[in-house]
């Protein structure tokens, strides 16, 4: 069966756009041959600095004859209708079939050859393909990445015959932009009519088709580099996808740093060689630091082995980390206070105001919860969270994180370490932004913690604050990242924390900024309580007038936008799938949330209790008797039934429902006990108490009683259990 | 192609212009107003707007008035060179055509290592942007590659492609000179004796940084950007022969773009502000380019 080889060669294309593209030209062709009616044995495409390809086996040379049915109009249908019908078809009237009072027409397709669709559908795909962002070149109208010079299309070793703005498709392709065999330099033309002869020719003309063979080529080469020198490559997945899409012929050349350049933070080393260079750094073995050498991935096998290529590279590296260097010297001559003034000229966001003014909430935000954390036993100074955030933002405004950004925090780490400052709140400083992703590991030092959350609370109240909410896919400002370490390290620590009213004390903040920006048009300057040092509170200098109004303000942001609805349905969500990773159901944290409860341990704490219960024969049980009893319930409440007055006992009741009684009586105490120490196992068990007599009650006793003194006192009972299982959780959200 | 090997920096010069001559380009000088990049040349800029083709090379000595390090900084200068070429339409074979140029001035494609790593260049102050490439040498950027897509805020049709050569860099990886002013600014052998870039530059860059960071006066800048930003609409507002007057009144926009460099450097521009001001410069350059392009047109 033929074979389709398509080749689109052009200059060199972004590295970050060819995976996508690779994909893009997948799915264009696979639609495109599916509605010609071809179903391709194999379709298969790569993508490299240069070229995109594709080869599909197994197609047929011409499309198959079809006969087509076109439903006509009505027998009697007006004449209008009819000479329209004809038209479309393409047909005279005494060649239509009448069928069930309908005309039909017939009509034999005689199939197109292969050919002449894979013509038409690589030009549809070349002017419409999506690449992230294309460009014109010269005089040509069309657009593509970079200006495309060829087109190699062949199908069962046949030219397919088609131009597409001047460019001719033919089965000519090019090597290698500089090597090729003898002497000189440039890509070197040569002919493939199928793929065999495609893949052979470009390892001739040193090009490797396939990003995958050009990763191990250069991962293989690395190591071999490594092995021979006694060094250990550090790998790095992305910047290896990077520059497997610079290079047709990856070639792995080893240079030298001046080891002077070790004194400097390993990260920073790494980040420069990566972000500007795209060197893979390597390490001695031991894994005692970085090594002095770099490998960078050359795209030509030099003849002198790289020699030239290695000097000049380490030349770049050289001047690259004397930067850093010169960065690192300065910053540390500088230091944290003119940063923070720096801060005040750096907007966060037109609604959000200031960097700085960031940093006064995250301030007295962390010194809340450090405050909620001491209270409740845990060793942490207030004073140094105080001072931990108000300086854990000054490394944006240094001149290294300013050339390398992803250094944030990090950074400031190690200045504070350098000015000799608090370890912990060094540490605090240095981990605050974590964790930031899955991957990335939790603070655990009390300190860390403490202000890693109020930064992230700060950012996620914030932006909700100015309704600026996550939608579908669109997560600008990684909310839900910011949500998911929250929860993190609330969990992994066992804080407890309410967020909702952590969540009003931003927003408190937030209008309380806004109120005194506005008063600064007085006399009374907001950077004047600023300078004042670090306000207990922003707003503790307003007058009561001024109070009531403020508070005012932030009620009516908090209930316009219904803050703790939104941001409680928001942990709800995250927290479903933190939890579903550990595979915990999600009805479960429906049933849980319902509850109103805002703290997180707790709520994962009944969850577990929960989860654990409904796997017993009790739990299982007492849910169906739960679902009866509120169905029940539910039809009565819907005719108008209230619990009205006490529930007791009557005199002629019997068995099961002086049973259930009793067992409630039972049970009751002893749930709100365990529920008030929060020993939800023990509550679990309590309710589990109650399974034998619901369903004794539920299978033994008439509800409906005629008697309405009856009625009335079952219907309390049952109302009774549903009230004593709803302060566990809500049953009734539980699927199953 | 056996190259001799450019012995100086203005050897080097003389090798680009006598390539890019031999290619057909009309080989011009600097523009005679203080610009921030060779591209700002009005053979760049405008020239790269409407139909005409217009193929050009030159050098421009570029002003980045922040960059100043007092002659201390091996790799900072506030004045330096721009080799700059401008092809419009482009040629099919613009890489290839470059790639010589290199050649020429005496790298081995073979044994350097070459590449097109993806760069979208983008000027807000001329409303300009194009999709290319910063072309490494060796791991370092030896020029800037684009296909320019608008510039003040208009399709460039036909396409035109840019090169820019920083020179000071590529000579000091030429001669393998790691000091900027050590570079050999003339033939170490010339009969008349021997100068380096240090020599001819170095108290320039001394006194510049010094005036560029504090000598200017502020409010003598601004009130020069005010009078330059007012001249250029009524210079296009005046009729000469059936056409606004452009030219002059795109010499007031680079100098306004000076002027407000200056400022910057002399921290006068708050963070804030710098947005505003870049704005107000993008604005009288779409003027002139619209003015040009309709004069192009019309032509």
């Amino acid at each position: 069966m033929p074979q389709l080889l398509l080749e689109l060669f052009s200059e060199e294309i972004p590295a970050r756009m060819q995976a996508g593209a690779a994909r893009d030209l997948e799915r264009m062709a696979r639609e495109h041959l599916a509605a010609a009616g071809f179903l391709p044995e194999a379709l298969k495409t790569f993508a490299g600095p240069r070229r995109l390809t594709l080869v599909a086996e197994g197609l047929p040379i011409a499309q198959a004859d079809r006969k087509e049915e076109l439903k006509g109009p009505r027998v009697g249908a007006p004449p209008q209708a009819m000479e329209g019908f004809l038209r479309k078809a393409g047909l005279t009237q005494d060649q239509l079939v009448e069928r069930d009072g309908v005309y039909m027409a017939f009509i034999d397709k005689k199939g197109r050859p292969t050919a002449q669709i894979v013509a038409e559908m690589v030009e549809a795909i070349v002017r419409a393909f999506p690449w992230p962002k294309s460009m014109t070149w010269g005089t040509s109208k069309l657009r593509w990445v970079r200006p495309l010079k060829r087109i190699l299309c062949v199908l069962d070793r046949e030219v397919v015959p088609f131009a597409i703005e001047g460019v001719e498709s033919g089965d000519v392709t090019e090597g290698h932009r500089f090597m090729r065999v003898g002497r000189g330099w440039g890509g070197q033309p040569f002919k493939a009519r199928d793929f065999d002869e495609y893949q052979k020719g470009l390892i001739d003309h040193f090009v490797v088709l396939d990003v995958e063979e050009r990763k191990a080529r250069i991962l293989e080469g690395c190591k071999t580099l490594c092995f021979a020198r006694n060094l250990e490559l550090v790998e790095d997945q992305g910047l290896l996808e990077e520059v497997a899409g610079l290079a047709e012929w990856p070639t792995p050349v080893l240079g030298d740093m001046d080891p002077a350049f070790l004194d400097l933070p390993g990260e920073v080393i790494r980040t420069s060689m990566r972000t500007h260079q795209k060197y893979f750094a390597v390490r001695k073995p031991d894994g005692e630091g970085l090594a002095p050498h770099f490998i960078t991935i050359a795209n030509v096998q030099a003849a002198d082995g790289g020699k030239v290529i290695a000097e000049g590279n380490a030349k770049v590296l050289s001047s690259r980390l004397s930067d850093a260097r010169f960065f690192w010297d300065e910053d540390v001559k500088v230091g944290f206070a003119p940063w923070l003034d720096k801060l005040d000229g750096v907007t966060f966001h037109a609604k959000l105001g200031t960097m700085a003014e960031r940093v006064d909430r995250i301030t007295i935000l962390a010194r809340e919860i450090a405050e909620i954390l001491q209270a409740q036993g845990l060793d942490i100074d207030l004073d140094k969270a105080q001072q931990a955030a108000r300086l854990a933002k000054a490394d944006l405004a240094s001149q290294m994180v300013g050339e390398f950004p992803e250094l944030q925090g990090l950074m400031g780490g190690y200045y504070a370490r350098a000015v000799e400052m608090d370890l912990d709140i060094a540490a605090a400083i240095r981990d605050h932004y974590k964790p930031q992703g899955p991957a990335d590991a939790v603070p655990t030092a009390p300190l860390s913690a403490t202000v890693a959350l109020a930064d992230k609370l700060d950012t996620l109240v914030s932006f909700f604050a100015i309704d600026e909410k996550p939608t579908g896919s669109k997560d600008p400002y990684a909310l839900r990242r910011a949500a998911l370490g929250i929860i993190r390290i609330i969990l992994d620590n066992g804080l407890r924390i309410s967020i909702i009213s952590l969540a009003r004390k931003v927003v408190y903040e937030l209008e309380g900024q806004d109120f005194l920006r506005g008063l600064n048009k007085d006399a009374q300057g907001y950077d004047k309580l600023l300078e004042a040092g670090v306000a207990r509170d922003t707003v503790q200098r307003l007058s009561d007038d001024q109070m009531t109004i403020l508070m005012d303000r932030v009620s009516q942001r908090w209930d316009t936008l219904k803050l703790d609805e939104a941001i409680g349905a928001f942990f709800e969500d995250r927290l479903k799938v933190t939890l579903k990773d550990q595979g915990k159901r999600h009805d479960l944290v429906d049933a849980v949330f319902a509850l109103g409860d805002d703290d997180l341990v707790r709520i994962v704490a009944r969850v577990e209790a929960l989860d654990g219960f409904l796997k017993t024969d009790d739990g299982k049980n007492l849910l169906a008797g739960y679902k009866r009893a509120s169905n029940i319930l539910k039809a009565e409440e819907k005719k108008g039934w209230k619990a009205e007055g006490e529930r007791g006992l009557l005199d002629d009741a019997s068995g099961p429902e002086v049973q259930l009684h009793d067992a409630l009586r039972l049970v009751e105490p002893a749930l709100a006990a365990a529920l008030a120490r929060e020993d939800f196992t023990a509550a679990m068990q309590e309710l589990a108490g109650l399974r034998g007599p619901v369903d004794a009650f539920l299978d033994g006793v008439f509800v409906n009683s005629e008697v309405a003194a009856e009625r009335d006192n079952r219907l309390k009972t049952l109302a009774a259990v549903r009230d004593a299982m709803g302060r566990v959780a809500d049953f009734g959200l539980v699927a199953g | 192609m056996p190259a001799e090997k450019p012995k100086s920096f203005q050897s080097l010069i003389l090798t680009l212009h006598d390539y890019w001559s031999a290619q057909g380009c009309v080989i011009l000088q600097p523009h005679d107003i203080e610009v921030g990049a060779g591209t700002l040349h009005p053979a760049t800029v405008l020239r790269a707007l409407g139909p005409k083709p217009w193929n050009a090379a030159y050098v421009q000595p570029s002003r980045r008035p922040g960059d100043g390090r007092y002659g201390e900084n091996p790799n900072r200068l506030q004045h330096y060179y721009q080799y700059q070429v401008i092809l419009k339409p482009n040629p099919p074979n613009m890489q290839d055509l470059y790639l010589g140029s290199l050649e020429a001035i005496g790298l081995d494609l073979r044994t350097h290592d070459i590449r097109f790593v993806e760069d979208d260049w983008e000027n807000p102050t001329v409303g300009a942007w194009g999709l290319g490439w910063e072309v490494w040498c060796d791991g370092m950027e030896v020029s800037q590659y684009t296909y320019f897509q608008q510039v003040g805020g208009l399709d460039v049709s036909p396409v035109a492609g840019e090169l820019t050569y920083g020179l000071e860099r590529l000579a000091m990886y030429v001669f393998g000179v790691d000091n900027v002013y050590d570079l050999p600014f003339n033939d170490p052998d010339a009969p008349l004796g021997h100068l380096t870039y240090g020599d001819v530059f170095l108290e320039n860059e001394r006194q510049h940084s010094e005036a560029n960071f504090h000598g200017y006066d502020v409010a003598v800048l601004k009130r020069q950007f005010e009078d330059m930003e007012q001249q250029v609409p009524l210079m296009l507002a005046r009729d000469y022969q059936g056409k606004s007057l452009v030219l002059p009144a795109y010499d007031m926009v680079l100098k306004a773009s000076h002027l407000f460099n200056l400022m910057n450097a002399r921290g006068a521009i708050a963070v804030a502000e710098r947005a505003s001001y870049i704005g107000r410069i993008r604005d009288l350059c779409k003027l002139c380019a619209s003015a040009w392009v309709e004069q192009q047109e019309a032509a």
